[in-house]
């Protein structure tokens, strides 16, 4: 039974550290942007697909490496063409418009790689299982978690300490007085997508390692990351890191007591969240 | 009152319209179920429109009441009363419920935020639906079931048997629908509302109470919205749990952009259009769905305003 509790909350963790790099991406958009990205499902597929495509040819580290950047020039490529043209007018024309093209990129992996679910591979001495009581531990997941640790720490390294993070971190406050200031706002919010977008990418290439590569793969994942973003309240990084880890593991604890309600579950501690702490748990209350 | 046929012009040609559908759809081409479901969609679309355009307030997560009022209805006549009118009351009733429990937890909510919220909390309905497998048939649909005729003390309703009995059964409760949305919003709480659009902090100042009025209109949209569930489960002898998915409050949504947000007919119009075009597209082409996505693309980009938006524009030039 303990070993089952383990097993589940190492796996929930990991889920969760998926869901966390999806809403950070989505939580940073949507700061500086005011937009939903409903297409960042979309971006993480288009990062799977990327890696399972060239890694035959770059290897899986090169894949690793290239797709998630790949996926963030196209992020970048959308942002410049698509979505700064609805920047200023009513939030309604940015949600609809990520939402088709949401639709757009589903149905285009589908056509170009098929309905059907194909494998990744990831290489062997990656997928052995650390130690025998502790089966689940392989050695992919617990470079993962690294992975996700390093990328996070990687993004407050560049918001905490560096020019580029200051100027959107004073953007989600007033983007005006940015503006005013001489920093050119176009830029910040196309750079500040891309990054977005690149975390999406990444946790693409690492989902596909690890729950296999279908179409829908984007669709499924986008609700628990506003979950997660809700539950850590919106403007917070780390509430979202949080809130995305938590659901995690709460789902993954769930599969082990009711396993029908493993999706539910995230949702009643929304409820309650809204309930008890409507800004999050760590959001400041005012700021929507 | 005088009845003022310059100023009610739209609406005599819409009932004109819906209400002689069945003659001649067979010759444009079309059938009565797709006529039937435009209605339905229509009702969806306006019902949604009563809190998006009306309001002001973005809701994305409508598909969660449309589901609960299709799943009302098909598990009601399923398993508890094989009747059409207390199918349709169960649903509607659930829908309504399940929005006033919910409503005080997002009214506070604005924006994306409230967007956000709302769709989020749909989809736990849809898991409901997914996951409870042996009583909603889980991911393969509720089946087994299917509308029941109308006995009413005079005459018999053949909604079973004949498409057209069943279109203007729609037909009446669509009418009913629209009728209390319309009455609503000429109401002085309608105005209220639309002042709440407008300025909400304006309204705030005047001593109304912005979050009551929210949760009202929000608790009304929903209930119509479970009103067109409920038709379109009956529509189609079935309901699964796409009904729910986030994906459907989407294309509600675009319905009443694409129609015209601020007409109350635009909605309807927005509706027709969608329907028919996926319906044509899902025929000819497997990739249909990238085609609505491109209509979404363009109708942000080149409509904003939506059709009936367009063409007043047009008219007052």
């Amino acid at each position: 039974m303990t070993q089952l509790i383990l097993f589940n909350v190492a796996n929930g963790l990991i889920i969760g550290a998926f869901y966390a790099l999806m809403a950070i991406g989505l939580s940073l958009i949507m700061s500086l942007s005011d937009v939903i990205n409903f297409a960042h499902g979309g971006f993480l597929a288009i990062g799977a697909y990327l890696a399972y495509t060239l890694s035959p040819y770059v290897g899986f580290w090169g894949g690793l490496i290239l797709a998630p950047i790949l996926t963030a020039i196209l992020g970048l490529i959308a942002e410049k063409f698509l979505i700064s043209r609805v920047y200023g007018r009513d939030p309604l024309y940015s949600l609809l418009l990520t939402f088709g093209l949401a639709f757009i990129i589903e149905d285009s992996t589908r056509f170009i790689w098929g309905a059907q679910s194909v494998p990744y591979d990831v290489p062997g001495w990656l997928m052995s299982p650390l130690s025998a009581d502790y089966f689940f531990l392989t050695g992919y997941r617990m470079f993962m978690v690294a992975l996700v640790a390093l990328a996070v720490g990687g993004l407050f390294y560049v918001m905490n300490r560096t020019r580029l993070g200051l100027r959107i971190r004073a953007g989600t406050l007033d983007l005006e007085t940015v503006s005013v200031l001489g920093v050119n706002v176009r830029v910040l919010r196309n750079l500040n997508f891309g990054i977005g977008i690149y975390l999406a990418g990444l946790a693409g290439v690492l989902a596909a390692g690890q729950l296999g590569l279908q179409p829908t793969i984007g669709a499924s994942v986008i609700m628990p990351s506003f979950v997660a973003i809700i539950i850590g309240g919106l403007g917070s990084l780390t509430g979202t890191l949080l809130g995305g880890l938590l659901i995690g593991v709460a789902s993954g604890l769930t599969a082990v007591f009711l396993p029908s309600a493993t999706e539910a579950v995230i949702y009643v501690m929304m409820a309650l969240v809204l309930l008890i702490r409507p800004q999050g748990l760590l959001g400041e209350e005012g700021r929507f | 009152m005088r009845f003022d046929v310059k100023k009610n012009a739209l609406s005599l040609v819409v009932w004109a319209l819906l209400l002689t559908a069945p003659l001649w759809v067979d010759r444009v081409g079309a059938y009565p179920e797709l006529v039937t479901q435009v209605v339905v969609m229509g009702l969806a679309a306006m019902s949604l429109n009563f809190l998006l355009g009306y309001t002001g307030v973005l809701s994305f997560g409508h598909a969660a009441y449309f589901g609960l009022g299709a799943y009302g209805v098909g598990l009601t006549i399923r398993y508890l009363m094989p009747s059409t009118m207390a199918g349709l009351a169960v649903g509607v009733l659930v829908g309504a419920l399940a929005a006033a429990l919910i409503g005080p937890m997002i009214v506070r909510r604005r924006g994306v935020y409230f967007a956000m919220v709302t769709i989020a909390f749909g989809q736990v309905f849809y898991f409901i639906a997914f996951r409870w497998n042996n009583v909603t048939g889980g991911d393969d649909g509720l089946t087994n079931w299917h509308r029941e005729n109308l006995h009413l003390g005079f005459a018999t309703f053949k909604l079973m048997d004949s498409p057209y009995d069943f279109y203007y059964f729609v037909l009446a409760v669509f009418a009913i629908c629209t009728g209390l949305m319309a009455l609503i919003l000429r109401s002085p709480f309608g105005r209220t509302l639309i002042a709440i659009r407008e300025n909400e902090r304006r309204s705030r100042f005047l001593g109304i109470n912005v979050n009551f009025h929210i949760w009202v209109s929000w608790v009304v949209s929903c209930t119509f919205m479970s009103v067109a569930g409920a038709l379109y489960a009956l529509l189609n002898n079935f309901v699964d749990p796409r009904a729910f998915y986030w994906s459907q409050s989407g294309v509600f949504v675009i319905m009443c952009v694409m129609g015209g947000m601020r007409s109350f007919w635009g909605p309807l119009l927005g509706a027709a259009v969608y329907v028919v075009l996926q319906d044509y597209l899902s025929s000819v082409t497997p990739n249909w769905m990238s085609f609505i996505g491109l209509v979404f693309v363009a109708v942000v980009l080149f409509f904003p305003r939506g059709f009936l938006g367009v063409l007043r524009r047009r008219a007052s030039e």
